[in-house]
């Protein structure tokens, strides 16, 4: 069977499992898997500021709240859905933007506690600025969007919302990552200097990598705020963040199906590991630290140091056996 | 009269005490290869640096074409036709050689915005043929720029160079770690580039031979000065180059 044949085998037996596995699954079991569909557009977002521009954002659970908040707030006032989900993204957009300016000054490690600071502010806002966000008691009191007269409000319907706004999400970002700006970004992360030699305008594509990853952020909090239909700052801490860092990196940073992939372990596996009762985060910590040694580009890095392997191998053979041919001659 | 490209006006360049670059002057002709030599640190990669907006100068001017281009910055630079190579290599390793071409070319069309939305390969996939055709990288055109030779990959170097139609391009020791065959390949291009598409030429370089073949006027510094300025021949025939560099 050739690759294309089993990569397709494979992709419809994965499509064919989100749509119908779910039908089979309790409330919880459907909870969960809209969790990892909404989570999987926020690490989509970091995979682009990060795997693809290079750029280490602690910041991006802080703009999943912005975008969670932006919407329970509007939705509580009684507007709709759409307005607020809209408002969501510019918002987030927007702070994403300015979010990207100390990039264009520290990198690195820097950058990555300056985008922290950022996450711990946004978090305190959250908690403190009562008369916004109503503090630790929280917001609630808005329902699940409808559309078109098809209602959403049923963990089964909400499922397939959020399944339709992945395949948006991925769509955009598919799109983007094979646009000149996609190569653009990539320039970024691999040799900024030269990429400014080549007349790649560094400044504005670190700020769109920011602008653009954090909207992805905002998209994904607009949907988990009607998902748990109750927001409050637990869910935003540093540990958000840090959890979309892991599925990035753990995924495969850089990889389109890394998010998806790392999304997946980050949500779904502590949940298949609860046969193991007291012991599953333990079980959970020591899997993701035994993955990251043994593949540190992640599990798809893994896959392609692979298949570049046996195309070496390949090579070689051809090599050898030319050699031999001539030896003979 | 050949024309003046760019015009070169006392650079100096000053890293705390330390002068790297001290007032040097020179004129590029437009069509000319013109060599910039000098001992190890005599200030050749900061007076490109500084020429190219990749550090500020802390005097002096670089006019293109009459206008002050001094402290632009190097992707303003390359737009506006200036484009370089560098010391150490510099591909981008994960894009294919086609996928850096066309990244090498892909700013020089149309808007940011317009780039978006435009075709994927910002409709230069012809241009990077003719380009991969040119330096012989064709058997090559699908692999990632990091599994090629160094050699391999200095001659991608030079074309992403070329690949948005320079005016003028700056090249920081091309000769530097490649083996003599890739070397003449590479000389060979070079010529060709410069005699059949008239593209101008800055190269610094520490390989004599190369550049008393290749160049048609020579910048001489020592110790961030310029000590002299003239045809291969008559460089080599300075008494003070001799002294400074040649000699040694």
């Amino acid at each position: 069977m050739s690759r294309s044949v089993i990569l397709k085998t494979f992709g419809v037996l994965i499509v064919g499992a989100l749509i119908f596995l779910p039908l089979t699954l309790n409330r919880y079991g459907i909870y969960i898997m809209s969790l990892w569909a909404i989570m999987t557009i926020a690490a989509m977002g970091l995979n682009l500021t990060l795997g693809y521009a290079g750029q280490v954002s602690l910041a991006q659970g802080a703009f999943v709240g912005l975008g969670a908040y932006t919407v329970a707030i509007m939705m509580s006032a009684g507007f709709g859905f759409w307005l607020p989900l809209l408002i969501a993204i510019v918002i987030t957009f927007a702070v994403g933007w300015l979010l990207g300016y100390p990039a264009l000054r520290v990198q690195h490690h820097y950058l990555a506690f300056v985008t922290l600071a950022f996450s711990t502010l946004v978090f305190l806002v959250f908690r403190n600025e009562e008369w916004l966000t109503k503090g630790i008691y929280g917001i609630m009191g808005f329902k699940r969007p409808s559309a078109f007269g098809v209602s959403f409000q049923k963990p089964i319907e909400f499922y397939y919302f959020t399944l339709g706004a992945l395949v948006l999400a991925s769509a955009f970002m598919a799109w983007l990552v094979r646009s000149p700006w996609g190569r653009a970004f990539v320039a970024l992360r691999e040799n900024p200097v030269r990429a400014l030699s080549l007349g790649v305008d560094t400044r504005r594509y670190t700020l769109m990598a920011f602008a653009i990853g954090s909207a992805m952020g905002g998209f994904s909090g607009a949907l988990y705020a009607p998902l748990v239909e109750f927001v409050d700052p637990t869910p935003f801490t540093l540990a958000l963040s840090l959890n979309l860092l892991m599925m990035v990196i753990v995924g495969g940073s850089g990889f389109f199906f890394g998010p998806f992939l790392g999304a997946a372990i980050g949500v779904l596996l502590p949940e298949w590991l609860r046969f193991a009762h007291g012991w599953y985060l333990i079980i959970y910590a020591l899997f993701v630290m035994i993955l990251l040694i043994k593949t540190p580009t992640g599990i798809l890095g893994i896959i392609e140091n692979m298949i570049a392997a046996r195309k070496t191998r390949a090579a070689s053979a051809a090599r050898a056996a030319a050699s031999a041919g001539l030896d003979k001659v | 009269m050949t024309r003046t490209l760019m015009e070169v006006q006392g650079i100096r360049k000053k890293f705390g005490g330390i002068t790297a670059v001290d007032g040097v002057s020179f004129e590029v002709r437009e069509g000319e290869i013109l060599g910039i030599i000098g001992p190890n640190g005599c200030g050749k990669s900061t007076l490109f640096n500084c020429i190219l907006g990749q550090l500020p100068p802390t005097e002096g001017r670089v006019m293109l074409d009459g206008d002050d281009v001094t402290g632009l910055r190097p992707s303003a630079m390359n737009r506006r036709g200036v484009s370089r190579t560098f010391q150490l290599l510099q591909v981008f390793p994960q894009l294919s050689v086609r996928e850096n071409l066309v990244l090498a070319g892909q700013e020089h069309k149309g808007t940011m915005f317009t780039r978006l939305f435009g075709p994927r390969d910002a409709g230069l996939t012809p241009d990077a043929n003719q380009m991969i055709d040119f330096f012989r990288l064709g058997h090559l055109a699908e692999e990632k720029a990091g599994g090629l030779s160094y050699g391999q990959q200095k001659l991608l170097d030079a074309a992403m160079a070329f690949m948005a139609g320079p005016r003028m391009v700056l090249l920081d020791e091309p000769a530097g770690g490649v083996n003599l065959t890739m070397l003449g390949h590479l000389e060979e291009r070079l010529r060709a580039m410069n005699t059949e598409r008239g593209a101008t030429f800055v190269v610094i370089e520490h390989n004599m031979d190369f550049v008393m073949r290749l160049c048609t006027r020579v910048v001489v510094l020592a110790e961030g000065k310029k000590i002299a300025e003239g045809t291969p021949a008559e460089v080599r025939a300075n008494q003070a180059v001799i002294d400074a560099y040649l000699g040694h």
